[in-house]
């Protein structure tokens, strides 16, 4: 149980949202604990510890999909039954020879990981509760075959589930067999959880547009959660089929999936221990209150209930102790722009980042009519015009999330490819938004590193066991992101929970997550908003700084006093169309823009 | 064989369009979609086995306080699963909160019903059955209260004020309430009436169907499955996609067996929600950003 533990207790950011709970203590007193039961020589304690660990292999694999990835997946009792059937019947030789129980095993978790992949892939394209009716009606679907396929699955009468042979044989060796394939599932999903990966599946829950934003191509990235989360199901199948030595259909109900999904409900959405302690508790409940067996189903389902109407965060939320500690009142964000140098790389080549002839119309409405515009290498371009003039939809439009109707985008002279915004963070193109997006539960830090997801180099498998590669990457990206902090000047609230930060200082955090992808284009949506005037004069500063360092900057604003100091070069869009482009001496004076706009 | 895939699809296609029309009431209102509606038609078979057959009671009485406990059951729905967490209705939380709540109501069934499926009386006193095959009620009931209740609602919706401020409120809820239209209480009504249609479609379905605490999970998917096809919202197409459903269903069931009949719905309503996933009928919705 040590091996589980190390991942967890690697020196890292004082409190990242992965640590408020997991210290390693924890960990190794339920180590300790599971090593040390047969000493009870309690069988009856000891089945019940089986079908605790065999649940918590599934759910550990849930919880990347509910917990972290949030998507509602309450049919994944589906690939237990999966697992279970496939070992079974293969075990017993249902389907030509019969095959070796480890063997069969692993077919148990193949099955389920090609079934994780097929009801995950609506999850893709689809709305959340259509997701949820697909896991739902998969789970239905699986039990009716089961029921009718009697060459395979002995329909009613059900199948002998395979015996393992020695050392795992039934009674305590199979116990230690459940035991550590459950301590292998907490480290493997631990390691994911903390890892870039881990906090890009907690972004496309939170902050999906950010996610893209930051590279994070979501598609694949479920995709193979989706597979671990289904394979696991089918071992944890493999294994139940074992511990209840004889499985029929009713064996699989619905209400298994919603005993794994308030466990994580309970735990706390993006936490491993939490998920995996209600695991333990809910698995346990029932057999030491008899008289609750018949209701145990109507009590989890009212405590669901409870759960989503009043602590939707779950019990790590209540407990999270550290960060409900005051933080200080009065802060001041210190920017410090000689950092730069070291976030940045000097670019000397000449970028142009372009847009020809855009337009773009929502129903009747024509957003952008029209549009030309260039932003290069080393200068600061701001874009203005009144609310409703298409600023915001025309940089929409530049990262990847809007289609104009015509017109073309150019990166260097490359036609830069509209939609697949999650293109933009390869072609080091990097935006804030005007209402921050974040990951509220998530600390500054790590809202940052997302930032850096491109950066990394491990596969998802080197940091499923947690190689060299991956912890390399962790390391940079920590480094990297704490710079970036230092830079914005919040590098003192970097454990902080992001949804506890004031809004000046999200704005900046959301910057600090932009440099972290060394852009060559930083493009900002309107940065002073709800700025005092001394952190508007730091963040003019600092921008010119990034552009001196060579990135070309598009600058959204309001703030005419900020625009006309540090940009080069500024577009004044009105109704869609470009009302003036020059130097800000020339808008100043140009009198359609004065009238329109400034005001005289 | 014709005739009972036709006879038995359609039947059974209606109650899924009618589940479909209770799943858009709710939707429509309230912008949720509730997992209560496949409980609705778990009710509509149990209770009405229950008080009609069990009780004793006279049927058109049984009727009647069947469909009244439904309105009931979607009153409570709102209140009760709905209304708290509509305020942050991109979390989703409602898909929880509806689940748990069916859930909770089909754990009752189970243990005060029992989970073994139980007969359903048969409602009018005449062997409808013997003059033709095609006249059997079990099979005539679900579509006529299938027709009924698209033309009531249609009724509703076009010709009085009431239905063209639900209308007003599926629209555009912002403005309905600008307009001083009691958003809550038409919010209440929708679900009042989408549990009479829950329940009307277990009822009249439930001599086919059963009374079976487990049709709760079968009506939900099958009852959703018109409505993704469909478009969410369009009782016309929640219709056309049930009695589709339907007979492809029972085809399947004769001409393939029953294990493919269901992975081919299965595999049927992914690939057009992958292909379409506004549904055969609906219109994409921009994505904002």
């Amino acid at each position: 149980m040590t091996d589980t533990a190390a991942p967890i207790s690697q020196p890292k950011a004082p409190a990242g949202w992965l640590g408020r709970l997991e210290g390693s203590a924890w960990w190794i007193v339920l180590g300790l604990a599971g090593l040390l039961l047969p000493l009870l020589e309690d069988s009856y304690i000891g089945v019940i510890a089986q079908r605790a660990y065999i649940y918590w292999v599934l759910s550990a694999g849930l919880n990347l999909v509910v917990g972290y990835a949030g998507q509602i997946a309450i049919g994944w009792v589906s690939m237990l039954t999966l697992g279970a059937y496939t070992t079974a019947a293969l075990a017993a030789g249902r389907v030509g020879p019969e095959w070796h129980p480890f063997l069969a095993l692993a077919a148990g978790g193949v099955m389920g990981a090609v079934a994780g992949v097929v009801v995950g892939l609506p999850a893709l394209r689809l709305r959340t509760f259509y997701f949820a009716m697909t896991t739902l009606g998969f789970s239905t679907i699986v039990t009716q075959v089961a029921l009718a396929w009697k060459d395979v699955t002995g329909g009613g009468v059900g199948t002998p589930g395979p015996v393992f042979p020695w050392p795992f044989d039934p009674g305590w060796g199979f116990y230690y067999f459940c035991f550590f394939l459950a301590a292998l599932a907490t480290w493997m999903t631990a390691n994911i959880g903390a890892s870039r990966y881990g906090r890009a599946l907690v972004a496309i829950r939170d902050a999906e547009v950010a996610a893209e934003a930051s590279g994070v191509s979501k598609a694949r990235l479920l995709i193979l959660v989706f597979m671990l989360a289904g394979a696991l199901g089918g071992v944890a199948g493999g294994l139940f089929a074992s511990l209840q030595s004889y499985i029929t259909p009713d064996a699989f109900t619905f209400e298994m999936s919603v005993l794994f999904f308030i466990a994580i409900l309970i735990g706390g959405r993006g936490s491993i221990l939490g998920p995996a302690l209600a695991t333990i508790i809910l698995t346990a409940l029932p057999e030491f209150a008899a008289p609750l067996v018949q209701w145990s189903t109507f009590l989890y389902a009212t405590l669901l209930l409870v759960i989503v109407l009043v602590i939707p965060g779950g019990i790590a939320d209540l407990l999270d102790f550290r960060n409900r500690r005051p933080l200080e009142k009065h802060r001041e964000i210190v920017t410090r722009p000689e950092l730069l140098a070291r976030v940045l790389d000097r670019h000397s080549e000449k970028n142009t980042l372009s847009m020809t002839g855009i337009e773009l119309h929502f129903g009747g409405v024509r957003a952008i009519d029209g549009l030309d515009l260039e932003v290069r290498s080393g200068e600061v371009h701001g874009l203005i015009g009144p609310n409703g003039s298409g600023k915001t939809t025309a940089l929409n439009v530049l990262s990847g999330y809007y289609k104009p109707h015509a017109g073309e985008a150019r990166l260097n002279g490359a036609v830069l490819p509209f939609l697949e915004a999650h293109t933009r963070a390869d072609r080091r193109i990097a935006r804030t938004f005007q209402t921050p997006r974040i990951v509220g539960g998530a600390s500054v830090l790590d809202n940052v590193m997302i930032g850096g997801t491109i950066f990394g180099q491990a596969t998802f498998s080197e940091t499923l066991l947690s190689l060299p590669r991956h912890r390399r990457d962790e390391a940079h990206l920590r480094e990297a992101a704490l710079l970036a902090l230092a830079t914005v000047g919040l590098e003192q609230l970097a454990a902080v929970r992001a949804d506890r930060l004031q809004h000046s200082e999200l704005r900046f955090m959301e910057i600090a997550r932009a440099l972290m992808l060394r852009p060559a284009f930083l493009m900002l949506d309107e940065p002073a908003a709800g700025l005092s005037a001394e952190e508007i004069r730091r963040l003019g500063a600092l921008i010119v700084a990034i552009s001196r360092s060579g990135t070309g900057v598009l600058l959204i604003e309001h703030h005419a006093d900020l625009i006309f100091d540090i940009c080069d070069r500024v577009t004044v869009l009105n109704l869609g169309k470009k009302l003036a482009a020059g130097t800000p001496a020339e808008i100043r004076s140009h009198r359609e823009v004065v009238s329109a706009y400034l005001g005289a | 064989m014709f005739q009972s895939i036709v006879s038995y699809g359609l039947a059974v296609g209606a109650v899924y369009a009618l589940i479909g029309i209770t799943y858009n009431v709710m939707y429509s209102a309230s912008r949720v979609f509730s997992f209560t509606a496949g409980m609705l038609g778990m009710l509509g078979g149990v209770l009405g086995a229950l008080f009609i057959h069990k009780w004793g009671m006279n049927a058109v009485l049984g009727f009647v306080l069947v469909l009244g406990c439904g309105a009931l059951m979607g009153l409570v729905t709102e209140i009760l699963t709905v209304r708290p967490v509509l305020k942050s209705i991109e979390q989703h939380l409602y898909v929880l909160s509806t689940l748990a709540f069916a859930l909770m109501i089909q754990q009752v069934t189970a243990i005060e019903w029992g989970t073994e499926a139980q007969p359903f009386p048969v409602l009018i006193p005449i062997e409808t059955g013997t003059v033709s095959a095609w006249l059997d009620q079990k099979f005539l009931l679900p579509l006529l209260a299938c027709a009924v209740t698209i033309a009531g609602l249609e009724y509703l919706y076009r010709r009085t004020l009431i239905g063209r401020a639900f209308l007003a409120i599926a629209e555009d809820s912002y403005a309905a309430r600008a307009l001083g239209l009691p958003e809550t209480r038409l919010r209440l009504a929708s679900y009042a009436i989408a549990g009479i249609i829950g329940t009307l479609a277990g009822f009249t379905g439930a001599q086919m169907l059963l009374a079976y605490f487990g049709n709760q999970a079968i009506l939900s998917f099958y009852g959703f499955v018109p409505v993704a096809l469909g478009g969410m919202g369009s009782n016309r197409g929640a219709v056309i996609g049930g009695l589709a459903l339907g007979l492809f269903q029972q085809a399947a069931n004769f001409l393939v067996g029953g294990i493919f009949a269901a992975v081919a719905v299965f595999a049927v309503f992914i690939v057009v929600l992958l292909i379409r996933p506004e549904g055969l009928a609906g219109a994409a919705t921009a994505r904002r950003v």
